[in-house]
């Protein structure tokens, strides 16, 4: 049964959310008119919210000084790298976890849960060290396999936990019908949980894309992603605001890009089997 | 063409025995049903049969080679899933396709055998759709479809019909025993339905808590069950058992008389007794009658009765009819036709004596 709400609650709970809403979406949209504001403007009291003298020098000197598409590039190779690897050893993992579980399957996936409580400072040092000796320091090689360690766990978590709405009974159909092991994930459960590994994928891209610790600490330039470029803006020498705003927003603009158009598969594989 | 033997064949889920040791011959072209109550172990021996469980102890034989230790692929036979395990991503004609794809057949020779077997179930309108998008007899009929387009030596058939109303059942239960005459292959079926198992048999697996209690024709464990299990699962309305005095005058712990082997009559009779339920089915009626000192019995009559709640009738087994069984449940011999004349008679509520009144 429908509940009946009135108008004046309706009325009531929807300007609360818009408030809310836009109280959360407020910082990035001062963001992004900051990096429109001339660098007076942008530190200005009272600041204009509207009304000023928009400009796009912020972008023009930002990408004169870095250079924003390099940046970007490693962003793409090491968000998109690490998933992909990532998805390659998270799905057979996941596969055997949740159609041949044996007594530890589940203390294994709290343990690789656990990994994730630990502060990832606690283990820059030996990480760092290793790095330095196997000549990983600042290159996308290197990023993209602790990126990928780093964020196993959830992939593995997230496929176990759609390859378990997947029956049984079609995957032992498959074995009947003569299919080998790697055909019957290839074939038949790869397809079936396309919905569930495709939004793994977006929230992969969209964590490894941000991730700042491991990025800013493991690369100097030649590997540097765009979390260290905005970083390279917030200097010793003083913060020039809209610059800072124009970096941050032509760093987030692509992840954003992206987000908008998938939002609706995302929101799809996060319920995903919420409700049968 | 396709025999099975299975020897000894145990199965052990930890500390428990599922299947504490079974042996059954299976011959080639027989129609086979294991029948028995929910968790009897017949789902787990299709199973082992299938080898998607691997075989705790004892050996699995098919043409007289031992494939226990052969994955399900490499053992050429097909199954039908209760849930009948399509490929929700696939149409009607991939999922056909899907076991020949795997054969690594040529795609026209794949497309003729789907064609030919769609023909056959009358798919033939719906190979593009997804299995969706149909109801639930068509995809049933996919999913033999599936199984009989790799043309397996043998089917095995998990509870196929459970998914589907009462009339559409009757209909598949059809077609799948013409489907059995048409091709002649080995079969093996389960189900905890023993209406499937006698329609459709050629010969029945009764098993109860892992064990065979029996094998036979369907007429053969009607006729001459040999415990009270089976006489219990066998048969519907099922099978009325009086122990006590009533047992003990014929030389037996229990007796037990169908309800369709019961005489019924408003003015004599052995035993007298008060309707409780009536059930008209239109073409027989169901009476579930209080008999003091016997219990509740149910009698089965053709045509209707008028009969209604809290009316007296008179019951008289068919003496050729009535089973004897021992302290263990199990079947005594019958050579002999007790002698009713030895239990005690009522006309119109008072004792009487006599021969026995049809």
């Amino acid at each position: 049964m429908a509940r009946t709400v009135s108008t004046r609650r309706r009325l009531a709970f929807t300007a609360l959310a818009w408030t809310i809403a836009l109280a959360l979406f407020f910082p990035i949209l001062w963001t992004f008119l900051t990096s429109f504001k001339s660098e007076g403007a942008a530190i200005a009291n009272p600041p204009s919210f509207l009304f000023f003298d928009w400009t796009l020098e912020n972008y023009h000197e930002v990408q004169e000084r870095s250079n924003y598409f390099h940046h970007m590039w490693n962003s793409v190779v090491i968000s998109f790298g690490s998933t992909f690897l990532g998805l390659l050893i998270a799905v057979p993992a996941a596969w055997a976890m949740a159609f041949s579980p044996t007594k530890n399957t589940k203390n294994i996936l709290m343990w690789m849960l656990s990994t994730k409580m630990l502060p990832p400072v606690g283990v820059l040092v030996p990480i760092y060290l290793l790095f330095r000796d196997w000549a990983l320091l600042d290159t996308l090689a290197g990023l993209v396999l602790v990126l990928t360690m780093v964020n196993l766990p959830i992939i593995v978590w997230m496929l176990y936990t759609y390859f378990k709405e997947i029956p049984g009974d079609i995957l032992e159909a498959a074995r009947m019908d003569g299919a080998s092991l790697g055909q019957e994930i290839l074939y038949v459960l790869t397809p079936m949980a396309v919905p569930g590994i495709a939004s793994t994928c977006l929230l992969n891209v969209i964590l490894a894309w941000n991730e700042a610790f491991w990025t800013l600490n493991l690369t100097a330039a030649k590997a540097a992603p765009l979390t260290a470029f905005i970083a390279s803006y917030s200097s010793p020498e003083g913060l020039f605001w809209a610059k800072l705003s124009a970096a941050s927003t032509m760093a987030i603009a692509p992840i954003l890009i992206l987000g908008w158009f998938s939002q609706r598969q995302l929101v799809r594989g996060l319920t995903f089997g919420a409700v049968k | 063409m396709c025999t099975i033997r299975l020897e000894n064949v145990t199965k052990m889920f930890g500390e428990l025995a599922v299947i504490p040791g079974i042996d059954l011959q299976i011959n080639d072209g027989e129609f086979v049903v294991f029948v028995g109550p929910s968790g009897c172990g017949k789902s787990t021996l299709l199973r082992l049969i299938a080898g998607l469980e691997d075989i705790s102890g004892g050996a699995i034989l098919l043409n007289g080679e031992d494939v226990s230790s052969l994955p399900p692929a490499k053992r050429g036979l097909s199954m039908v899933f209760q849930s009948y395990a399509l490929y929700p991503h696939m149409t009607v004609h991939g999922n056909i396709a899907f076991p020949l794809k795997m054969a690594g057949m040529d795609k026209a020779e794949i497309d003729k055998k789907v064609m030919a077997a769609a023909k056959v179930l009358n798919l033939t309108e719906y190979l593009k759709r997804k299995p969706r998008n149909l109801s639930g007899g068509q995809r049933q009929r996919v999913a033999i479809g599936r199984a009989i387009v790799r043309e397996p030596s043998a089917f095995l058939f998990d509870e196929p019909l459970s998914n589907l109303d009462a009339a559409l059942r009757v209909n598949m239960r059809l077609e799948i025993t013409e489907l059995h005459q048409q091709l002649g292959t080995t079969m093996v079926y389960v189900t905890h339905d023993q209406v499937e198992a006698m329609t459709m048999a050629d010969k029945i697996v009764v098993l109860n808590r892992g064990n065979v209690e029996q094998v036979g024709s369907p007429m053969d464990l009607y006729r001459d069950p040999a415990n009270l299990f089976v006489a219990g699962f066998i048969g519907s309305p099922r099978m009325n058992f009086v122990d006590g005095g009533n047992a003990a005058r014929l030389g037996a712990t229990t007796i037990g008389i169908r309800p369709e082997h019961i005489g019924l009559d408003r003015e004599k009779g052995l035993w007298r007794g008060v309707i409780g339920v009536s059930e008209h089915l239109g073409s027989d009626t169901f009476l579930h009658v209080h008999v003091e000192d016997v219990g509740t019995i149910t009698a089965r009559t053709g045509g209707e009765w008028t009969l209604r709640h809290g009316e007296t009738v008179f019951l008289t087994p068919d003496p050729d009819k009535v089973h004897r069984f021992d302290e263990s449940g199990r079947s005594m011999a019958r050579a002999i036709t007790p002698d009713l004349g030895a239990l005690p008679r009522h006309v119109n509520g008072a004792p009487a004596s006599g021969a026995p009144l049809q």
